[in-house]
């Protein structure tokens, strides 16, 4: 065990792999690691046949997968994909063991994948998921070592290879025969395939599978064919309604509206907010409440901004087609007008999770962020901030892109209420910590608002305001004082997760909670 | 004295929601009404009654006007929410159903012998009487002057078109003439008219519309129903630009009279007298209160 | 006071709680919380001081408690006693 600079304690060695412990956001310089791109083997196909194999079952035997590798799909069918769960029940079927899983993300939907892991069809994840899996992961009744990390971080772990994958089973909603795929059109579209793009330039086989085949060629497309080597059908990628289930209202929570005045107010304090702007911000009911109020700001004093970034709801759509944006970087779509605009509007950008937030490339969009809205589970005195565990300990939410943005964009501001349900959420110590506190600029609860100390001038713009600037012991200790000091969750020795920074350090573990 | 105090916005709270209560200390009014009429079930008045207490109790640094809605003195509940609520020290009783001078004067009684009791000044308590019937608009005179504790006359619009056998429309001309009676009887009786509910939380156009209309009656306050509905208020009655000047001129204008010892003050070729000073003060109290100043009222001006 | 019936008080409402309480032989608390695991104790002391206050010494007392915030607790409490000694 190391301490890594935050205080945690860090396994050297997990599930057989080295890792180095958390030292700060800029420890790490790839030219210095002598990192470099994965590389692939160089194929050829001669042939202009169709690459159809099949069914799913044709494409896991034609892409030679075999006990102890890798797979890989994405997550921009989000609750509603079925593909994963297919796939898994697939190379069941086929006897294949030993499988890790290193999709972008895992949903509460994929807890059908419980049975396969108990069985040994699936033996580690390297990737971060949400709800159950990582819930009986950390209850100590499910064993998977299981490796958390950032959009952009895992983005950065594939192109370097250090997680190699060895098959990508990428959803196509919009494909033909010889593997030029979009999302945009199709009974399973969702817009920007962001995160898939990664794998399709690295991964050592690529199968688009489709539900929707068109004939060739399948245009605009966003993966094209002389990267594709396999295609695959099935009756159905996922469930629709399920893709695009985010929640896009605005809060009508009292508290939930005063957090976002007092972020808005912090916006406008930060002295970026005039043109060229640029902006990101959740699908949360109170992140859309702030987008509103940025909105109004925008419209008011005729802003025009740069580009609004991340995943992309229609709120920023309209704001765009209103002319507030030049444009928007769109890795992932959050709801039906997202998806529409992307497949038409050429200002409405698709991004790939490299280009987003990857920390070793020259220059990821996250750089050129001004301000940006993010959410938390717990946050503490020093500033650190959990997205991935609750206040009980269990693991149950994914990193995002929090601290990829956290570290990109010159403010990020924490939205979060100050008591969710009697627990206090600005602590003396968060139960995980996802993004370390010197890259959070402002917590904003409906107590407060409390600046970090690398923005004194925000600071005291916010002060001249009159708006409620406490010091976030100050903030603590007036939360403490109505709910009581928590008792904290005990939690045993065995490590049984890593939660990695952006830069492939590793910031915190996850332990099973003690019974 | 409380009379000139800045009342905007005077939100209900329901005495038996503690998920709402908890919140009391962070709603940006400035101030609120705990109910124990209207908001409380007849079964749950013991347990509205007991919360309200409790949470006033744990609720030590206040920073907003605590009123207090009792059941009306002639229910069972009425003696028995006082009972209960005064020793938490709210700064006003809200008495509905006031039709009477007689009945704010028996509330009035009720005060004074606790404050002699518990060695209190007398008038630490004060009284919001709702006139909500017909009967209490035609008395509205008469309430408005009956106690020294009474710092303003709040509509009551529900009951009021009940007591008239009418149906409240969003257009007002059928609350028209009360809210005409009530802000004549408040400003004869030299204290604040505050408006009734708005309450389609739904329509903010029409809630600003209202508000506006209030505001050119004489009314300096609304009483309210969802947190949501503070902003648009406060934004209607923050003072214009020119108004913010000419209280400032005001000000000056008494700060010199002061220092050079006349204790007259003339601006514009006119008297300052106290009620221009008065209405100076409460202009800049909105216009700080809004944001739209940098410097606190100075409320000792008016006294030198 | 002694508790001579059943007497209840409170919602199921996040931030509130019920309590149910009833004539026993001895005294008996049992708490139930969806912040048991961080707050069970601060629950207990505050019942146990409710209570003593209110000079309670035999009864089965029952909260079922959704985050609720110790004056809650508190008033909760007072009403079901109330209730079941009247």
């Amino acid at each position: 065990m190391a301490r890594n600079s935050l205080g945690r304690e860090i396994p050297e060695i997990f599930n057989g792999k080295r890792y180095i412990p958390y030292r700060d956001p800029h420890a790490i310089e790839p030219e210095t690691f002598h990192f470099q791109r994965a590389s692939r083997v160089l194929k050829r196909n001669y042939s202009g046949s169709s690459k159809v194999v099949g069914g799913l079952r044709e494409a896991i035997v034609a892409s030679g997968l075999k006990d102890g590798m890798t797979i890989s799909t994405h997550h921009h069918l989000r609750n509603g994909d079925r593909l994963l769960n297919d796939l898994v029940r697939e190379i069941d079927a086929l006897g294949i063991r030993d499988i890790k899983i290193a999709s972008s993300s895992i949903h509460i939907v994929h807890a059908e994948l419980i049975p396969y892991i108990r069985k040994g069809v699936i033996t580690a994840l390297e990737c971060g998921v949400n709800g159950p899996i990582g819930e009986q992961i950390s209850k100590g009744e499910l064993t998977c070592p299981i490796v958390v990390r950032s959009h952009g971080g895992r983005a950065r772990s594939v192109i370097s290879g250090e997680v190699p994958i060895d098959v990508a089973f990428l959803a196509a909603p919009c494909c033909d025969e010889y593997g030029n795929f979009n999302g945009f059109y199709g009974p399973s579209a969702c817009g920007s395939l962001g995160y898939a793009l990664v794998d399709a330039q690295y991964a050592r086989k690529v199968v688009a599978v489709t539900d929707h085949l068109v004939p060739y060629p399948a245009l605009p497309f966003s993966v094209a064919q002389n990267i594709v080597d396999i295609v695959a059908t099935v009756d159905s990628l996922g469930d629709p309604r399920k893709i695009v289930s985010s929640t896009t209202q605005l809060t009508k929570d009292p508290m939930g509206l005063l957090i976002a005045k007092y972020a808005a107010t912090v916006i406008d304090s930060s002295g970026y907010l005039k043109n060229g702007f640029s902006f990101q911000t959740g699908t949360g009911g109170i992140s859309l409440a702030v987008a509103g109020h940025v909105r109004d700001m925008m419209r008011a004093r005729r802003i025009k901004g740069s580009f609004g970034c991340g995943g992309i709801t229609g709120f920023f759509v309209d704001m765009l087609d209103e002319g507030l944006f030049e444009g928007l970087f769109d890795v992932q779509c959050f709801d039906l007008k997202a998806v529409e605009s992307i497949g038409r509007n050429r200002k409405h950008q698709e991004m790939s999770a490299g280009l987003y937030a990857n920390p070793f490339n020259m220059g990821a969009v996250v750089n050129r962020l001004d301000c940006a809205i993010l959410s938390a589970t717990e946050i503490d005195v020093d500033f650190n901030v959990n997205v991935n565990t609750e206040s009980s300990g269990l693991l149950l939410h994914n990193t995002g892109g929090h601290c990829d943005v956290a570290k990109g964009a010159k403010v990020s501001i924490i939205v979060c209420p100050s008591i969710r349900g009697r627990l206090p959420m600005v602590r003396d110590e968060v139960t995980t910590i996802t993004t370390p506190g010197e890259t959070v600029g402002v917590v904003v609860t409906e107590r407060g608002i409390a600046v970090n100390d690398h923005l004194p001038e925000l600071k005291a713009e916010l002060i001249r305001r009159r708006a409620p600037v406490k010091d976030i012991h100050d903030l603590r200790d007036e939360i403490y004082a109505a709910t009581g000091a928590p008792k904290p969750v005990e939690f045993t020795d065995e490590v049984v997760g890593l939660i990695e920074y952006l830069d492939g350090t590793i910031i915190d573990t996850v332990r099973t909670v003690r019974a | 004295m409380t009379d000139s105090r800045l009342r905007r916005t005077m939100l209900y709270v329901p005495g038996n929601m503690p998920s709402m209560l908890q919140n009391v200390p962070l709603f940006k009014c400035d101030s609120v009404i705990l109910d124990l009429e209207d908001a409380v079930n007849y079964a749950e008045k013991d347990a509205a009654r007991n919360l309200v207490r409790r949470f006033l109790s744990t609720w030590k640094e206040r920073d907003k006007e605590v009123l207090v809605r009792i059941n009306p003195l002639h229910t069972e509940w009425g003696r028995d929410d006082l009972a209960a609520i005064l020793p938490e020290m709210p700064d006003a009783i809200r008495l509905p159903m006031c039709e009477t001078a007689e009945q704010a004067l028996e509330l009035d009684a009720e005060l004074t012998q606790y404050e002699s009791a518990q060695g209190l000044a007398t008038g630490r308590f004060a009284i919001l009487p709702s006139i909500e019937t017909v009967k209490s608009v035609l008395n509205a005179y008469a309430i408005a002057t009956s106690s020294k504790r009474i710092f303003g006359l709040a509509f009551g619009a529900e009951d009021y078109t009940a007591s008239m056998g009418i149906a409240r429309t969003n257009s007002g001309e059928d609350l028209m003439h009360p809210r005409m009676m009530i802000v004549m009887a408040a400003k004869a009786a030299g204290i604040q008219a505050i408006d009734t509910v708005f309450s389609d939380v739904g329509d903010m156009d029409a809630l600003r519309r209202e508000t506006e209309l209030v505001k050119r009656l004489g009314y300096t306050g609304k009483c309210l129903v969802n947190p949501r509905q503070i902003d648009i208020i406060h934004e209607v009655f923050a003072p214009k630009q020119e108004e913010i000047d000419y209280a400032q001129e005001v000000v000056e204008a008494i700060r010199q009279a002061h220092e050079s010892g006349t204790g007259v003050a003339s601006l514009r070729g006119r008297m300052v007298d106290a009620p221009i000073v008065k209405r100076a003060l409460h202009t800049l109290r909105a216009a700080y209160a809004q944001g739209l100043t940098d410097t606190p009222v100075d409320e000792e001006i008016l006294h030198g | 006071m002694k508790i001579v019936k059943k007497g209840m008080a409170g919602t199921m409402q996040s931030s509130d709680l019920m309590v149910f309480v009833e004539p026993a032989d001895s005294l008996q608390v049992e708490i139930e919380s969806t912040v048991i695991r961080q707050f069970g104790h601060l629950i207990r002391v505050k019942v146990d001081e409710v209570l003593a206050r209110n000079g309670v010494s035999a009864g089965l007392i029952r909260l079922t408690d959704r985050g609720a915030l110790d004056y809650a607790i508190e008033a909760r409490i007072e009403t079901a006693l109330q209730r079941a000694s009247a």
